[in-house]
């Protein structure tokens, strides 16, 4: 067949000499916006976000104030409910909402901590993997198969059991075995990426071993990671519920909403309300976050966006 | 009475940016064991077409035609089970991806055979019989063992052969081949063709060839409809086609082969569109 | 195939050490005294100290106790329990049909309605069942299964008092144990009344184990079956002529399985981290509530022996799961 049968194939099949051109965020953005699951998700998010940094302002009470004559009221559109504590109380008769308001300072400060660590540690890690191949890469992907051998939240537990219960260590433990899922990312789209042309004509430019990987390789494989980030972070929210529902997260006081389901179990039969509300609100943090990490997934996954 | 008539299609798919016309106003008829290349650029409506014939396109394309008639039936109004009917048994139809058009999971035997089951009241002896037949007919060696082989396990070209023995098992009337050699390796190319002109003659039947190459074209068809744009430029036979083109798209398309260079440069196609939104 | 399944083998044997290892190490990792720690509150004289850092062998050097370690579990010696005095495998092995039964259960629901779900919203995509049904795997996949255990208690066993709140089967049933399965040895011992107890007391905990692991396979059924859709073989199979619920039920779901598959081989670790919830709000004398107990108990070799053989369950399940991969894919069993 000869060239000039269809004069587009000629232009259409050539090989991008340089790095392909950064993505345009303005379309993946109204790609995102028309994705009606995400839009909600966000805006939950935003009011979580605001409701975290002004706590303090919003709560009705302090959320560790005890009304010794106000144990176990109902919500207040119950018969029994009083207007100023909107939610109910719980057995020592601290404000629901209150601690619910301040609980979500804790949630939100878990997945962005978690993610964060383990984020970073495993793109670090995911990067000298693919980079240098080998027996490092051998050695790194054996111990990230070690660590996703074990079912996540038994690792996590013994994890705290080694360095102890509490909120912060719950959360090390976490990033500790989230982290494996960036690594492999990491390094499979590193190992894909390796030998296109513009990381050899990089290389052949005088890019050091270090600015190959972060500056020249790194932006290319940001997608998935951004997806796995989101799904990490409800993850990481319900992982280190269940740890304080277990309690080994954070401890009494804390209004973490995991700790407060703890301390709600024995209520099953008579409070209903103090069981109730602490799931309601990991729920839909966590489907807001789910929601938006779906919009982000067909928005930057390309196999999926064609179809 | 053509075999297949095509009068006035038109395909549309709703997308974000609104109602897009793959295919606009398309008139095509096709007489019985004749060979008509349906000819144009990638995107230029004619595969879409074809697949509107077939009744292949997905929910959501608007199919609308004056008239869309097989052997005088209206395809527009086929109930499922008439459909099931004329479709492998007397229309039949084969793809640009050999490899991707057969199902990896199960074996060459049993795609052909899955046909004649189908269509056929032969015994699963003779429906095997049959199905070597075929495999020697579209040139596989030792079709015997070729049966039990999986797609990923033989070549682009001899997996196009089984494509061709699976829509030819049931001798249709019409066969339509969506660029059948286009992923295939240049010195298969021809053998394809050969073997498709070959059962066209043999069998009698008609074969609509969609195409891109005017050097196919000029080596198969009788007769000639261009493509572009959604809409028919030009509808001639294959001798008034190469001397006399009426269209100006025909006559880029005729220069833009490498035997009509002139001075030593190609011409291209591409020079010809800006004129095209006024030609058509 | 046979170098596929060779390749499998080799490869799990580094993971295994591994996780031998780090079953080891947890124990030495503990900050402190280990024996001091397992002992607790309630104290330890000096000679009974000094007698069991000899016993678990913490007055060796460091390579020496690991390989002792393993010399141990290759004779099946995963340590003793510091509060029963009984071996860790036996406890294990005592344990471990209650969970295998409820994780059966729950992996077998969620396979069929997950499957069955994803099909039918792939077929039916974009229409009212496909955005309910994928609604409510979101809400699935995003749900607190400790919470959800507690809201159907309230619901189901508090308010109706249809189901009971806890335990494999009423205290009033005795039958002999043959297989460890409720639901089995119930039948075998002739005993229906036994049986519908431990049905009872097993949908509750099926449910809450089964709901993540059943969103994420409708999830992940929908997708695939749409990806296959895509297809031009699948175009092929209408073009033959094909009957829809055969280009759909054989065609189109045939290759769908082959990721279905391998996610639902990745639900067992799942379930296994769910077990630890669901069995420690339901009572259910399990491997995951019997790992929560020795954590709290401060029993630490058997939740080393627990982690190890935990882990190795898992591994062998994924194994089985790679193998039966290989098995339903075409192009990895003839090569």
């Amino acid at each position: 067949m000869s060239a000039t049968d269809d004069p587009h194939l000629g232009t259409a099949e050539q090989e991008p000499l340089g790095p392909p051109p950064i993505s345009p965020l303005r379309e993946n953005w109204r790609y995102f916006l028309a994705n009606r699951g995400a839009v909600i998700g966000l805006v939950v998010i935003a009011l979580m976000v605001l409701t975290a940094i002004f706590a303090p302002l919003i709560a009705p009470h302090d959320p560790t104030a005890q009304f010794r004559d106000a144990l176990l009221v109902p919500p207040a559109w119950t018969d029994k409910g009083r207007p100023e504590f909107l939610l109910g109380t719980d057995a020592l008769g601290r404000d629901i909402l209150s601690r619910l308001i301040f609980g979500a300072r804790y949630s939100l400060a878990i997945g962005l901590v978690v993610v964060t660590l383990a984020l970073v540690s495993g793109i670090l890690v995911g990067l000298v993997a693919g980079y240098f191949g080998g027996w490092i890469d051998g050695l790194i992907m054996r111990v990230m198969d070690i660590i996703l051998a074990f079912p996540s939240l038994l690792l996590a537990l013994v994890l705290v059991a080694i360095i102890g219960p509490g909120l912060f260590n719950a959360m090390l433990a976490i990033a500790v075995v989230l982290q494996p899922h960036f690594a492999r990312l990491t390094r499979g789209a590193v190992m894909a990426e390796k030998h296109r042309e513009y990381v050899t004509s990089a290389r052949v430019a005088g890019a050091g071993t270090l600015r190959l990987m972060l500056v020249t390789i790194l932006p290319n494989c940001l997608g998935p990671l951004i997806v796995q980030a989101t799904l990490s972070f409800s993850n990481a929210i319900l992982d280190a519920a269940a740890l304080g529902f277990l309690g080994m997260g954070a401890q009494p006081p804390t209004p973490e909403w995991g700790t407060m389901l703890a301390e709600a179990r024995e209520f099953i039969t008579s409070a209903w309300w103090v069981v109730t509300m602490p799931g309601i609100a990991i729920l839909v943090t966590v489907l807001a976050i789910n929601l938006i990490g779906d919009g982000l997934r067909d928005t930057l996954d390309p196999k999926l966006k064609r179809s | 009475m053509p075999l297949l008539e095509v009068r006035n299609l038109t395909v549309s798919f709703p997308t974000a940016a609104g109602r897009f016309d793959a295919v606009q106003g398309l008139d095509v008829s096709v007489d019985a064991g004749e060979v008509l290349a349906i000819v144009g650029e990638s995107g230029s409506g004619k595969s879409v077409a074809m697949l509107a014939v077939m009744g292949l396109l997905p929910a959501i394309a608007g199919v609308t035609a004056d008239a869309m008639r097989f052997d005088g039936r209206d395809l527009l109004r086929l109930t499922a089970r008439e459909r099931r009917n004329l479709s492998g048994r007397e229309i039949a139809m084969i793809f640009q991806e050999p490899v991707a058009s057969l199902n990896p999971c199960f074996t060459v035997g049993f795609q052909i055979e899955e046909t004649l089951r189908e269509h056929t009241g032969l015994s699963a002896a003779d429906r095997r019989h049959r199905a070597i037949e075929l495999l020697t007919q579209v040139g596989i060696p030792q079709p015997e063992e070729r049966l039990a082989s999986f797609p990923h396990q033989m070549s682009g070209g001899q997996c196009q052969r089984v494509m061709i023995a699976i829509a030819t098992a049931c001798t249709p009337r019409l066969l339509i081949a969506d660029e059948p050699t286009t992923a295939l390796d240049v010195t298969v190319q021809k053998q394809v063709l050969d073997l498709l002109l070959r059962l066209q003659a043999e069998n009698g039947m008609a074969l609509v060839l969609i195409t891109h190459d005017m050097g196919v074209v000029a080596e198969t068809a009788d007769r000639v409809v261009v493509q572009y744009n959604g809409r028919k430029m030009e509808d001639s036979d294959v001798l008034t086609l190469f001397e006399n083109p009426r269209s100006p798209y025909t006559r880029a398309l005729l220069s833009a082969l490498p035997e009509n260079a002139k001075g030593g440069r190609l011409s291209t196609v591409s020079s010809f569109v800006p004129s095209a939104e006024t030609a058509g | 195939m046979l170098r596929f399944i060779l390749n499998r083998l080799l490869l799990i044997v580094p993971t295994f050490i591994g996780i031998t290892l780090v079953a080891f190490l947890f124990i030495r990792l503990l900050p402190g005294d280990p024996v001091i720690l397992m002992a607790g509150e309630r104290g330890v004289s000096p000679e009974r100290h000094a007698e069991l850092m000899a016993q678990f062998g913490f007055d060796q050097p460091l390579l020496k106790q690991y390989a002792d370690y393993v010399v141990g579990l290759l004779h099946g010696d995963f340590g003793y329990s510091f509060s029963t005095k009984k071996p860790v495998l036996s406890e294990f092995m005592a344990r471990f049909p209650a969970t295998l039964e409820l994780a059966l259960c729950a992996i077998v629901l969620a396979t069929v309605l997950g499957v069955a779900a994803g099909i039918l919203s792939a077929i039916r995509r974009g229409s009212w069942i496909d955005q309910a049904t994928m609604g409510v795997a979101l809400v699935g996949y995003s749900m607190p299964i400790f919470w959800w255990a507690l809201l159907l208690i309230i619901f189901f066993s508090t308010t109706l008092g249809w189901t009971p709140v806890s335990g494999r089967i009423s205290l009033t049933q005795f039958f002999p144990s043959v297989t460890g399965f409720m639901l089995i040895d119930s039948l075998l011992a002739g005993k229906p009344a036994a049986f519908w107890s431990a049905v009872h007391h097993l949908i509750l905990p099926t449910i809450v184990l089964a709901t993540i692991p059943l969103a994420v396979i409708a999830r992940q059924t929908r997708s695939a079956m749409l990806e296959v859709l895509g297809e031009v073989y699948i175009m092929t199979a209408k073009s033959k002529g094909l009957a829809q619920r055969r280009v759909i039920w054989l065609h189109a779901l045939r290759n769908a399985l082959i990721p279905v598959v391998t996610t639902i081989g990745l639900q067992v670790s799942v379930l296994m981290g769910g077990a630890i919830l669901t069995e420690t709000i339901f009572s259910w004398p399990g491997i995951g509530k019997w790992m929560i107990d020795s954590i709290s108990r401060r029993d630490y070799q058997v939740v080393q022996g627990g982690l190890l053989l935990i882990a190795a369950v898992v591994m062998v399940v994924n194994l089985t799961v790679d193998l039966l991969y290989g098995l339903i894919n075409p192009r990895v069993r003839h090569r």
